[in-house]
């Protein structure tokens, strides 16, 4: 039987103590063994950016990382956006302006835009477009998406997020 | 205010949005077992051995199966178009004497964890003799599996539909124009890729399937049968879908595994796909080769059009039957009057994942034949391509058409349409004349820019009928039970909407429940762009039978004359005294249910319409093509929710767009498929986007439903190919340059140096 690692993970700011395998991908342990099914697969192999979560603030594909490779690092991931009952300025923006149809692509966008807004505050539009460029998204055709992340990152240059994450 | 019409926000979005939402891979039981597919590495071949020992041996393996420990099992079969002559091309669950793709299920491993099952999945070992594999459908048919029956040919049908004097059309010709012009193989590749957990209650026996999509009554009947229970024994359970575009819950192979083993096995099953399995297994679409021959006269009218289409069915002939060749062959002549018309559509099998249908499936392909054809004529006489339309399109008062042949077992027939008029709108939008000027000044400088413009009819509606049922909860909530299903197009909130519209209640207090078979008795779920129609027309019926008894219950209870009692904002009102009463308090007080059906029928389909208009720029240096604008115009009857509609449109525009540029499923002369990957495999990601416009119409509605409304979820994506095409051979100067989709960089390039 292959040989398992006890490792710790930060996830959400909540710690999570698993024991895996070297080869178990931080997405498999995330939704399988910490069972937040959030973050979703698209294509494991690096491309669709479905599984993008945020590993100490950037965004990261998380069918690419191993969970060894996250060991005590701060993991984001969809499930921690929200603020109790209050939505994200992102997740209220994709809300109104229809930036998600099946949903599937979704938190992989989510996580995207706010590593790459918390990282940069003032991107452009262009700048903006070219980042979510490295998402797939098959129903929407994108419009409603990039229209959605551009108008929260208006709303959020005008009212920053607290610090505390 | 009516809540038809409006852009509302949708029900469905905040669990999406949080993390919440429950897709078919976010589905666990405990004692859950893990399965893996082993797929056939060879295009086609006979089976001489599959050797399972190494594999049964790994710890962690629970069993492992060939098509020999389910041989009871009868193979998969069609859910419509059933044509004479397919029975023989079914597909079985695995594998039986020969693979005929790579990606067929030749046996299953069950572990329990995936990662188990995936090695143990490569410890099986096949042993097949090769067969030269048959990979061009216009080929002579040869032998679907040789040994097993010489006798039995890759052609499974021949479709032949036709009407009109094809002689005296052809005699009195001015120009005859022959054409040969393909669609490649590309399909809808949901994001979301298939998967499903089947557990069966130890105690009631009831199997339950989640992750169902599409037609899950349909399916549930399916796999009851072909495991010999009652339909009653058997559960099918949607949760979020991520896309479904035609290809996504259709029964597969894998669907009656999962279920056949939780049954045997004793224990839940569960399993997801990965994508390279999904690219190579899950249904193909599209691969059409059209030879049409066109007698035209003077001013262009096509007075005859001959048609031999071959459609490439891949390795089996699955659920679909013969439905994409019969709607190529029945919606080919699309707006177009076409005195005469003969068509031939042969189905014939190859070697490659087997075909059904993605979205606007035989229009997309069609569309493109049909289209290519106009500005071929126009070329050939020297017409503006637009005045050789309108010479050709149905006018007003000649609907409703009635084209004189079928469709899916439905008599064809227009039900409304302006056709001219929304050419004219549309040229006017884009402001045609300036628009062409602009264009010929930048080809001037040196620029290859050019534009395309192509006209498309679409299907929508499909009986034969569609229930729901609608009940007040004592929380004064309306719950909305159909058996329709959702794979992501905001049919909650469509049809909350529609029942708002007659109850007054805010769609935030209705609740809609679909694809749970046990729910409701009959379901037809969600395909050909039928739920808006159906679903919504039988919403409208049994809110206002709801209305209706809410008004007999509330009126002794107000002690009012039911004449004098007004439905508003969910509350009965007397106009008399002013007394109101909620749906939940008549509950209440009258100690009644209530609660309503409403059950709406259609004999014929819907024919919704529009224009697609491109604008392209080539760069000959890297034989690339740049859309510039996209505009798609298209008259729906009536928009339920302006918003969730060009949200479809721009979507499915993307989808068109990826099919006309990138998307091809490419095969080597062993049949290898190379694209497996999403490195292979190209989807248009925001780059490739242009900004899409929509000119959003409502001139035509339906007079077959009580909405006026006809579907919205294909429209954006049929004309996509022919517009881009067209716009193509402008850019270049080359008229009827572009006669196969997709206009990939290695195409284009060819092209560019013949
Ligand atoms: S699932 Fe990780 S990039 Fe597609
Ligand atoms: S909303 Fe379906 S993949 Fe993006």
């Amino acid at each position: 039987m292959a040989n398992k690692h006890v490792i710790t993970l930060i996830v959400n700011g909540k710690d999570y103590t698993l024991s895996v395998e070297a080869r178990r991908t931080l997405a498999d342990a995330l939704r399988d063994d910490c069972g937040l099914t959030g973050t979703h697969l698209g294509c494991e192999h690096g491309v669709c950016g479905a599984c993008t979560v945020l590993v100490d603030d950037k965004p990261v594909r998380s069918c690419l990382m191993f969970a060894v490779q996250a060991e005590g690092c701060s993991v984001r991931t969809v499930e921690g956006l929200a603020k109790g009952d209050a939505l994200h300025l992102l997740q209220k923006a994709f809300w109104e302006n229809h930036g998600l149809q099946c949903g599937f692509c979704t938190p992989g966008f989510l996580m995207l835009a706010a590593g790459a807004l918390e990282a940069d505050p003032d991107l452009s539009e262009e700048e903006i477009r070219d980042i979510l460029s490295s998402n797939l998204c098959r129903c929407t055709g994108y419009q409603n998406i990039i229209k959605s992340v551009c108008l929260a990152a208006n709303e959020m240059r005008a009212c920053p997020p607290s610090a505390d994450r | 205010m009516s809540a038809i019409g409006r852009s509302l926000k949708r029900l469905e979005d905040r669990p999406l949005l949080t993390g919440d939402g429950c897709f078919a891979a976010d589905n666990r039981a405990d004692g859950q077992v893990h399965m893996r597919i082993v797929r056939s590495p060879i295009a086609f071949g006979r089976i001489l051995d599959i050797e399972t020992d190494e594999a049964k041996a790994l710890p962690g393996v629970i069993a492992v199966w060939t098509a020999a420990d389910i041989a009871d099992l009868p193979p998969i079969d069609f859910r419509m178009t059933r044509i004479a002559g397919l029975e023989p091309y079914r597909q079985h669950v695995l594998a039986r004497d020969y693979v005929r793709y790579v990606g067929d299920p030749v046996a299953v491993v069950f572990a329990d964890n995936p990662y188990i099952a995936e090695d143990a999945a490569e410890l099986v070992f096949c042993d097949i003799e090769e067969e030269t594999p048959c990979l061009d459908a216009t080929a002579d048919p040869v032998a679907f599996m040789p040994e097993r029956d010489p006798a039995l040919l890759s052609e499974a049908a021949v479709i032949t539909k036709s009407y009109g004097d094809m002689e005296a059309a052809f005699a009195g010709a001015a120009a005859i124009i022959e054409m040969e012009l393909k669609v490649g193989r590309h399909t809808g590749v949901p994001l979301e890729t298939r998967g499903a957990l089947a557990v069966r209650d130890p105690e009631t026996g009831v199997l339950t399937m989640y992750g169902a999509a599409k037609v899950p009554h349909y399916n549930r009947d399916s796999i009851a049968r072909m495991l010999g229970l009652e339909p009653e024994q058997v559960r099918l359970s949607e949760g979020h879908v991520g896309g479904g575009f035609g290809i996504r819950g259709e029964l597969y192979p894998e669907d009656v595994l999962v279920c056949a083993a939780a049954c045997r096995l004793g224990v839940p099953v569960k399993w997801v796909e990965d994508r390279r399995e999904h690219l190579m297994a899950a249904n193909h679409s599209r691969d059409q080769v059209h030879r049409i021959k066109a007698a035209v006269d003077a001013n262009g009218f096509v007075r005859g059009l001959v048609d031999t289409f071959y459609t490439d069915q891949g390795g089996y002939v699955r659920t679909h039957g013969g439905t994409v060749s019969d709607l190529a062959a029945a919606l080919l002549p699309g707006p177009y009057l076409i005195p005469a018309y003969h068509v031939e559509g042969h189905i014939r099998l190859t070697n490659k994942t087997p075909s059904g249908t993605y979205r606007a499936p035989g229009r997309y392909e069609t569309t493109f034949v049909r289209e290519r054809l106009m500005d071929a004529i126009a070329a050939r006489l020297g017409l503006d391509p637009m005045e050789v339309r309108r010479v050709n399109l149905i006018p007003e008062d000649r609907m409703p058409f009635d084209r004189g042949i079928e469709a899916l077992g439905t008599h064809v027939l227009y039900d409304s349409g302006k056709y001219h008029d929304l050419l004219d709108r549309t040229l006017t939008r884009i402001g045609y004349q300036d628009l062409k000027a602009d264009l010929a000044r930048r080809r001037v400088a040196g620029e290859a820019v050019g534009l395309g413009i192509a006209f498309f009819v679409e299907k929508s509606g499909l009986g034969p009928h569609d229930l729901v049922t609608m009940a007040v909860q004592p929380d004064d909530t309306i719950e909305i039970v159909t058996g329709a299903a959702s794979v992501g197009q905001g049919v909650e909130t469509a049809m909350a909407q529609i029942c708002s519209d007659v109850l007054g209640v805010p769609i935030e207090r209705i609740r809609v429940i679909h694809g749970q078979t046990d729910r409701i008795a009959i379901g037809f779920g969600a395909f050909a762009s039928r739920v808006t129609v159906m679903t919504g027309s039988a919403v409208k019926i049994a809110a206002e039978a709801l209305r209706d008894k809410a008004i007999a219950l509330a009126a002794p209870l107000l002690q009012a004359d039911v004449r004098t009692l007004t439905l508003e904002m969910g509350c009965v009102v007397s106009r008399d005294s002013g007394a109101t009463i909620g749906l939940a308090e008549i509950v209440a007080q009258s100690g009644k249910d209530l609660d309503a059906e409403g059950l709406f029928r259609a004999d014929h389909m819907n024919y919704p319409y529009g224009i697609h208009v491109a604008q392209v720029r080539v760069d000959e240096a890297v034989s690339g093509i740049q859309v510039e604008r996209y505009l798609v115009a298209y008259d729906v009857g009536r928009a339920i929710n302006p918003m969730l509609i060009e949200g479809q449109i721009v979507g499915a525009a993307a989808q068109g767009i990826g099919g006309a540029l990138l998307e091809e499923f490419i095969y080597n002369e062993e049949g290898q498929p190379l694209a497996t990957s999403f490195a292979d495999y190209l989807m248009p990601t925001c780059h490739e986007m242009p900004p899409v416009e929509v000119l959003l119409r409502e001139d035509a509605p339906s007079p077959q439903n009580p909405l006026g409304v006809k579907g919205a979820g294909e429209g954006g994506i049929t004309a996509v190919g022919a517009a881009i095409a067209a716009a193509v051979d402008d850019a270049l100067g080359r008229p009827g340059l572009i006669t196969s989709l997709p206009i990939s960089p290695r195409r284009l390039h060819a092209l560019l140096r013949r």
